[in-house]
């Protein structure tokens, strides 16, 4: 696969770096108003940067695009390489586009310590982004891990009651999954002719053998990250102690960097050992589906209620990585997206609320209908995505999903689609209690003008995805397919050899 | 011209002497001692070319030798620093302290140009000699005497050390004839093959180091004297003279055969490996800081290891970038408990309460210093340890870089225990920590030199390769 270099451009560079600019100059910037204001500021113009990606997009073309590759240390052949392609540029977009509705959304949710609190943002922002677009594995490890230090100040710092316990489970488990992943690496390096470069890891033939053994290590580290079903107890945790932006991005993007992590590595450098685990990959992601959904329904936390569901989603979303087929797959990617979208979409209303009342149980939020309809309307439309009605975005990416796992496999497809219709049993349940349970509250307020504004554009995205997914498909079909390919060949080639 | 900055060190330790003979003279010898180290590194930037042999070939400066000089005077700087009114050291004696941190130093500078065993050993002893004694010199506060019970922990276990050394020393004499290295590695390479005495005497020399370096078995003493000697001096025994150290051990290390070498590098892996997960699970139930610092430190030890036991030139600079950067890290943890500490107590886990809301500064030095101990990136620790896992995976060590990379996620646990302490737990009734000018000025540069090892080591480890080959 080539890069095709952008001279003189360094889009991703300003993407990746510009948040990490902002964040100095927060540093020094006075007065926590004016420090809210950078940060939207920053994160805004990061966003709107990002179109550039977006316009500038050549969906013909399985190549990276936008690329920049420099020498970093020189002694290790490590090398500065930045590219995304039909499968990152979704992502990246995700990240830079929810991160201002973040700021948005903690503008006084976060009273104590502004400033540190948009410095770890910022950093996060840039930690993120460079995960997307690395194409250097030291790079990506760098970001990848770095990651982890301003997430566990944003949870540990600014957490609920149980920080402690909730910080050090997230940051222990995501370490942990994460050591063999740096062994794994150096082994490629080895085996690759001493370069760290991703696309010639993917061109190269390992032996079954050495592939089970990374396939393996990857494994851990992504299972651990998205997180699939028995990796997920860290996540719960984590997401009911965050502070409200600290969930979106665990929930919107973090989350997402385990599947991207099988997309991007699994699938091609190791295929022959994507192949012959398949099976217990696609068990697993039932189990997680299932698993999820009945947990869901057993909450009466709300936000464990959707910490529980995404594990049901991501269940999904691996699903359709694994059934290796173009619906699948595709399927996938955009469930991913939508994932970011209506979760994190939940998440911050959650924390709305519970600015409002205190409290995230669903009893102490019942027959809000009466007095907040805005709010409602809002939950209403999220809730529904998440379970995936027609005419929103999940129900594209759930349903090609299903359609891929059909072609695949009749009896994994079957035993999946009780969690679709789990999925509709725990949303409606927070529904009916949250709108029209009881009499209602009337000492709280209805959602004010800065809230619509942050979940609007969410909205608009799940209408658009959900009415008109083809914008968003076209620019992945020819990575998807190129993705495809280097599996199925590989087999191919694997069972040539054999006879 | 060559042996100026010894020369300049030897001149301050008489004014130190002079300084000593004053009462309560502690301020100025403080001045006099920073004093020496900036002009002792300028000494060795100026004269970081030099080279040449002294004292009939037995002292030679080389650029290897001048680059760790540069590391050593720069250390010895910023612990006088971090710990400005060395709390927990008595007035009266405050003088003779630093008198004897200098001739420490002097010793490991000369251990340094060290061409020669017997220089070696005396130079080594000097040093060793002004360590012994600095540690008992802390105030009683407890009354269980336990700085001497640290002293004499540290002498004992020294001198078993220093015997067996010495009797390595003599092996090699007896083998080849000679205590020139520049002979001894010619000579004890061609027996390598066929005799095993000669690892024998290699390993029994090694032995004085991994004494110095606190690898498994001969850590021992480290737990006592981390938490026994005042925090000042376990800054300066944790970090200094660990530098001297690697930097010996790879000479000597070098006097190995690496073409006949199985022996000595399955020796060194099994110490590398005891070191990590002794140094790690013990580290992991450790309260007092400094003891928890200690025993990790025989956990870093033992990944210094990795570099020399590929015993290529490769292997030894990034073995020496990664105790450079240990250095770096340790001195901003120990910064931390110089002021945290108010009458120069130790610091428990407790004592650390809420510090992000008692001292931002001190927090985020806590926080830079732990996780780059934890080895997790854009920090030192990470990409030091990254190389050394990398070199030792190149030389076709799995199973010991698996377990390597099993310790880093052990060892977070507790790297990360301190830093939920400073700042998720409540402060209570625990004051505010004054911080004042040259600590932070010193703390910033202990940060920012973490990161820019971190992200950008191509200068420092194109130094440290360019040093390892002139010794090799």
């Amino acid at each position: 696969m080539e890069l095709i270099i952008s001279e003189g451009q360094h889009l991703l560079s300003w993407l990746i770096f510009i948040p990490l600019i902002g964040a100095g100059l927060l540093f020094v910037t006075p007065g926590e108003e004016n420090q809210r204001r950078l940060a939207l500021v920053v994160t805004t113009f990061n966003a709107i940067l990002s179109l550039k990606l977006w316009t500038g997009f050549n969906v013909a073309t399985a190549d990276f695009q936008f690329g920049e590759r420099l020498c970093w240390i020189p002694s290790l052949n490590i090398e500065y390489a930045l590219g995304i392609d039909g499968i990152s540029i979704l992502l990246v977009m995700l990240t830079t586009f929810i991160m201002p509705l973040c700021v948005l959304g903690s503008w006084t949710y976060i009273s104590k310590r502004v400033k540190e609190f948009m410095i770890c943002l910022l950093i996060m922002e840039t930690a993120m982004v460079g995960v997307f677009c690395s194409l250097d594995f030291i790079l990506f490890y760098v970001f990848w891990e770095m990651m982890l230090i301003p997430m566990y100040l944003l949870i540990a710092i600014w957490g609920g009651p149980r920080k402690q316990y909730a910080s050090i489970k997230f940051f222990l488990y995501t370490l942990a999954g994460s050591v063999m992943l740096l062994v794994a690496i150096i082994a490629l390096y080895l085996a690759n002719d001493y370069s760290w470069y991703i696309p010639d890891m993917m061109d190269q033939a390992y032996s079954k053998n050495f592939q089970l053994w990374v396939f393996g290590a990857f494994f851990l580290a992504f299972a651990i990250k998205v997180p699939m079903f028995p990796f997920h107890t860290w996540l719960p945790a984590a997401h009911v102690e965050a502070p409200g932006a600290g969930s979106v991005i665990l929930a919107s993007v973090l989350l997402k960097m385990g599947t991207y992590g099988f997309l991007r590595f699994c699938l091609p450098i190791t295929p022959q050992a994507t192949v012959a685990l398949v099976p217990y990959v696609l068990w697993l992601s039932v189990a997680g589906i299932l698993y999820g959904g009945f947990t869901a329904l057993a909450q009466s936390d709300m936000k464990k209620l959707i910490a529980y569901s995404s594990v049901g989603h991501m269940g999904f979303v691996t699903l359709g990585i694994f059934v290796l087929n173009k619906n699948g797959v595709e399927g996938a990617l955009i469930q991913m997206v939508n994932h970011g979208i209506t979760t994190g979409a939940l998440f911050l209303m959650i924390s709305m609320i519970y600015e409002r009342t205190h409290s995230r149980e669903i009893k102490d939020h019942c027959g809000l209908a009466y007095n907040l309809p805005i709010f409602v309307t809002f939950l209403t439309i999220f809730s529904l995505s998440s379970l995936g009605f027609p005419a929103t975005n999940s129900f594209i990416g759930e349903f090609l999903i299903l359609v891929g796992t059909f072609g695949h496999n009749k009896i994994i497809a079957g035993a999946a689609i009780p969690g679709a219709v789990l999925a509709a049993a725990y949303m409606l349940r927070l529904l009916q209690y949250v709108l029209f349970k009881g009499k209602g509250r009337t000492d709280i307020t209805d959602l004010n003008f800065r809230e619509c504004v942050t979940l609007l554009p969410l909205v608009v995205f799940v209408f658009w995805i959900g009415l008109a997914p083809e914008p968003f498909m076209n620019v992945m079909h020819t990575s998807v397919e190129f993705l495809l390919n280097q599996v199925h060949s590989s087999q191919a080639v694997a069972a040539l050899a054999l006879h | 011209m060559l042996f100026l900055p010894e020369l300049f060190l030897l001149g301050g330790c008489l004014i130190l002497f002079f300084i000593t003979l004053g009462e309560d003279k502690g301020t100025v010898a403080k001045n006099m001692t920073i004093a020496i180290g900036l002009g002792l590194s300028i000494l060795c930037v100026a004269g970081i070319n030099n080279s040449g042999t002294l004292f009939y070939g037995a002292y030679e400066v080389n650029f290897y030798s001048q680059f760790f000089k540069l590391i050593i005077a720069l250390g010895m700087t910023f612990v006088v620093f971090l710990s400005p009114d060395l709390k927990g050291v008595n007035n009266k004696v405050k003088a003779e302290y630093y008198l004897f941190m200098v001739l420490s130093v002097l010793g490991l500078v000369m251990l340094m140009s060290s061409a020669e065993l017997l220089t070696l050993f005396i130079s080594l002893e000097l040093s060793s000699f002004a360590l012994y004694l600095m540690v008992p010199m802390r105030d009683d506060s407890t009354g269980e005497r336990r700085q001497m019970e640290a002293a004499i922990k540290y002498v004992m276990f020294g001198v078993i050390s220093t015997g067996a050394m010495l009797f390595g020393m003599s092996y090699l004499f007896g083998l080849t004839g000679t205590t020139y290295f520049v002979e001894l590695v010619p000579k004890v390479h061609g027996m390598f093959a066929t005799n095993n005495v000669a690892l024998l005497a290699v390993l029994l020399v090694l032995v004085g180091f991994f004494y110095k370096l606190a690898i498994f078995p001969f850590h021992f003493w480290v737990p006592d004297v981390y938490e026994g000697a005042s925090n000042a001096t376990t800054a300066f025994i944790a970090t200094v003279p660990k530098i001297g150290a690697v930097a010996i051990m790879i000479r000597i290390v070098t006097l190995a055969n690496p073409e006949y070498s199985s022996w000595l590098v399955g020796i060194l892996m099994i110490a590398a490996v005891a070191s990590m997960f002794y140094g790690n699970l013990s580290a992991l139930v450790q309260t007092d800081i400094k003891r928890m610092l200690g025993f990790s430190g025989i956990a870093h030890a033992g990944f210094v290891l990795l570099g020399l036991l590929t015993m290529d030139e490769l292997g030894y600079s990034r073995a020496t970038f990664y105790i450079i950067g240990y250095l770096l890290m340790n001195l901003a943890c120990f910064l931390v408990i110089c002021n945290v500490s108010v009458k120069g107590e130790n610091v428990s886990r407790d004592d650390l309460m809420g510090l992000y809301k008692r001292s931002p500064f001190l927090a985020l030095v806590l926080l830079v210093g732990m996780f780059a101990l934890a080895g997790i990136p854009p920090f030192v620790g990470f990409i030091g340890k990254f190389m050394l896992l990398t070199g030792a995976l190149q030389a076709g060590h799995l199973t010991l870089v698996v377990l390597a990379a099993l310790n880093t996620a052990i060892a977070i646990f507790y790297y990360l225990s301190v830093v939920r302490v400073a700042f998720t737990a409540d402060p209570g009734d625990l004051a505010d920590v004054e911080v004042g000018f040259s600590t932070r000025a010193v703390g910033v540069i202990l940060m920012v030199v973490i990161v820019y090892m971190g992200v950008a080591p191509n200068f420092i480890l194109d130094v440290a390769s360019q040093a390892m080959k002139v010794i090799m």
